[in-house]
């Protein structure tokens, strides 16, 4: 059994709504929320050795909100989440952090940001050279090097 | 991988692994690869133990579209986090500053940045120059052919001529200035301050059967390009061509020695967990600031009841990390982001000692391009200059890609109370006693750092930055291990002497960061490597009367 699914369902939709209120979707970027179901699947398949403190994190979430963390009221979720972030330490980071690999990882929000599809390797990017006369003041300046006995 | 003659003997003889070598080193990183093929040419029998095993850069992280979350994972640079079969734990809880390192063949070059300064020849009399510290037994002078040496072998990039830094010959031109780059240049110029291209071991040209770089940016945790030097394809194909025989996924447990109190050999655990001896005529620790006293500490009995080496009760201490100062903004224009190797420029503009800054010694700087999307949407989140909600997509897209760093590399003073001990509890997979990190940062330090990130301020404010946000110290910025069995003539205040062997076995020496005497301001890498290869050949002159 993979790690992922220690997540309970009651975990998995908290983690789904905190998402959404970290990236929500947008029309004017024509981006996903990160509550979208292919982003919380990633989430979900890659979350590994941090299966155990966004499992924390969401517990804590849970306790801090009392229910379902969508059953709550848009203030009452908003100081919920505000508490959670302020106050969740090393787990809330790792669980916001999850999100946020996933998040900007996916096709839909890599292409929005005018970013290539792709992994680095192999085709490298191509960078300028510049303007190297930007150091001919430094030459004209010159200097020494501290003498040592 | 090619059979060493050693290897062939031991087969032919049907004692395979047991048969006493002349040269046994301990760990295949940036030291024990260059002495390795320093000493190859002697054609005596060499064997190195590495804990960790060869890398496959099929496997890096910037093959896979998860590169940059991979970096949170079992590509940290923590070995607290990373968590592979190859590292050992530390505890650091003691330390603003966290440890970080690498186990494999290549150690620590695998994953860091390439930035390739040299200590200045002032960094080696301190206390002449400045009375804090102590001077080093050798200067600057003596380790120039080694440095040369050091830079063919690993393959360098640069400009030559920097005046305010010693005169090196990089064998290949320096990286692009890039957008970055140009960025820094003017705002420095504009200032009046001295900045530089970094000499940096990262190939802008095929060199020596390696590909030149393609900016693939993610440069830090390993180059699947193989354009970023790292030892596991630099000197160690060499060495083994040669004939040292490198042996894998073998952990060091102690050094034993005999009555006479001579280096006998080493007990180590071998890819399977079995304990194994290994008999030497020569040990040779390559395992740096922390590996090193944790191995000395570890190697105790009867003769040498505090360890092994530590007469002087210095093995561990003066632990020296280079508090890092980093400051970063956002500029209107765009960036490298993560198109590019991260370190481009440098400046020395505070590295000399002015003490109307308030503080005595000083600090080189690295300029850092930018970063990646996911890095910096967690780290801007983690600041708090990148909010949930609706306007997360606004800021982000504000920040990303327009990001430029700079970061100062403070020396740090040797102070005996910073140091690598023996944990009580911690242990290894193998049940080896763990490091211990006791470390603060210094007055004199915390003054340099406030100063360097004033100056850093000015530069980004110059170039137009908003949003500043600061790293100070950079908490897992413990790249640099220096200092723990220090370098001198006096066997009380120093643990190896000018040449790197220990003043207590005679047949035991030291190669690696932890001989340093004091830090200088610089990434430490290539005067480590050209310390090696000045033991080996120190090792070499005397090989008739080595242990006189």
């Amino acid at each position: 059994m993979s790690e992922s699914l220690q997540l309970t369902r009651a975990q998995r939709d908290d983690l789904r709504t905190v998402a959404g209120m970290i990236v929500p979707a947008s029309d004017e970027y024509k981006v996903p929320g990160a509550d979208d179901a292919a982003i919380q699947a990633d989430i979900l398949a890659t979350l590994g050795r941090d299966t155990k403190l966004v499992a924390t994190a969401l517990d804590h979430l849970a306790r801090l909100a009392g229910r379902p963390l969508a059953e709550l009221e848009a203030t009452k979720r908003d100081a919920v989440a505000q508490e959670f972030r302020k106050h969740g330490g090393a787990a809330a980071a790792t669980l916001v952090r999850v999100v946020l690999q996933c998040y900007y990882r996916d096709d839909r929000v890599l292409r929005s940001l005018g970013l290539e599809l792709r992994a680095p390797f192999p085709r490298g990017h191509v960078l300028p050279d510049g303007d190297w006369s930007l150091l001919d003041p430094v030459k004209a300046r010159g200097g020494s090097l501290r003498r040592a006995p | 991988m090619a059979e060493s003659p050693g290897k062939r003997r031991g087969r032919e003889e049907g004692i395979l692994k047991k048969d006493p070598v002349d040269v046994l080193i301990i760990g295949a990183g940036a030291s024990g690869a260059a002495v390795a093929w320093s000493l190859a040419e002697t054609k005596m029998h060499i064997l190195c133990l590495e804990q960790g095993g060869w890398m496959n850069p099929a496997e890096y992280p910037s093959t896979g579209r998860d590169w940059e979350a991979k970096f949170y994972g079992e590509w940290s640079s923590s070995p607290n986090v990373r968590r592979r079969p190859e590292d050992y734990p530390v505890n650091d809880d003691n330390s603003p500053i966290k440890v970080v390192n690498y186990n494999a063949v290549g150690g620590s070059t695998v994953m860091y940045t390439a930035h390739w300064p040299r200590l200045h020849p002032s960094d080696f009399k301190v206390k002449t120059l400045d009375g804090v510290a102590d001077d080093w037994p050798i200067d600057y002078d003596t380790l120039t052919p080694f440095f040369e040496e050091n830079d063919r072998m690993m393959g360098t990039s640069g400009l030559s001529g920097d005046p305010r830094s010693p005169l090196t010959h990089p064998p290949m031109p320096q990286q692009p200035l890039g957008l970055s780059g140009a960025i820094i240049a003017k705002a420095m110029n504009k200032l009046g301050w001295h900045w530089w291209p970094s000499d940096t071991t990262v190939a802008t040209m095929d060199y020596e059967g390696r590909a030149r770089c393609i900016n693939l940016g993610h440069c830090t945790p390993a180059c699947a390009q193989g354009a970023k030097s790292s030892t596991d394809i630099t000197y160690w194909p060499h060495a083994i061509r040669a004939g040292v025989e490198l042996r894998t996924h073998c952990r060091v447990r102690e050094i034993t020695t005999d009555e006479n109190g001579m280096a006998t050999g080493v007990v180590y655990y071998d890819k399977d967990g079995i304990e194994q001896f290994q008999p030497a005529h020569v040990v040779i620790i390559a395992c740096n600031g922390v590996g090193t006293p944790r191995l000395l500490l570890n190697s105790k009995s009867d003769r040498f009841p505090n360890g092994l080496a530590n007469s002087s009760g210095l093995v561990g201490k003066n632990l020296m990390f280079h508090p890092y100062a980093q400051i970063y903004g956002y500029v209107k224009e765009p960036t490298d982001s993560n198109r590019a190797p991260p370190t481009c420029l440098w400046s020395k503009e505070w590295y000399d000692t002015d003490l109307s800054r308030g503080f005595v010694r000083g600090y080189g700087v690295q300029f850092v391009r930018g970063a990646g999307p996911v890095f910096e949407a967690v780290v801007s989140e983690q600041k708090g200059i990148l909010p949930w909600g609706e306007d997360h997509h606004r800021v982000f897209r504000k920040l990303n890609g327009h990001r430029l760093g700079f970061s100062a590399i403070c020396e740090d003073l040797p102070e005996e109370h910073n140091q690598v001990t023996l944990d009580p509890v911690l242990k290894d997979s193998h049940g080896i006693p763990a490091p211990k990190i006791n470390y603060t940062i210094s007055e004199n330090s915390q003054r340099m750092m406030d100063h360097a990130l004033a100056r850093g301020r000015e530069i980004l404010e110059t170039a137009g930055a908003t949003d500043i946000c600061v790293n100070s110290p950079i908490p897992w910025g413990g790249w640099h291990l220096l200092g723990t069995a220090r370098m001198g003539t006096d066997p009380k205040r120093s643990v190896v002497n000018e040449w790197g062997r220990t003043h207590d076995v005679k047949n035991l020496f030291i190669v690696d960061g932890s001989i340093f005497v004091t830090s200088g301001g610089v990434n430490p890498t290539s005067t480590i490597q050209a310390l090696a290869l000045y033991i080996a050949d120190q090792m070499k002159q005397r090989l008739a009367n080595l242990f006189d």
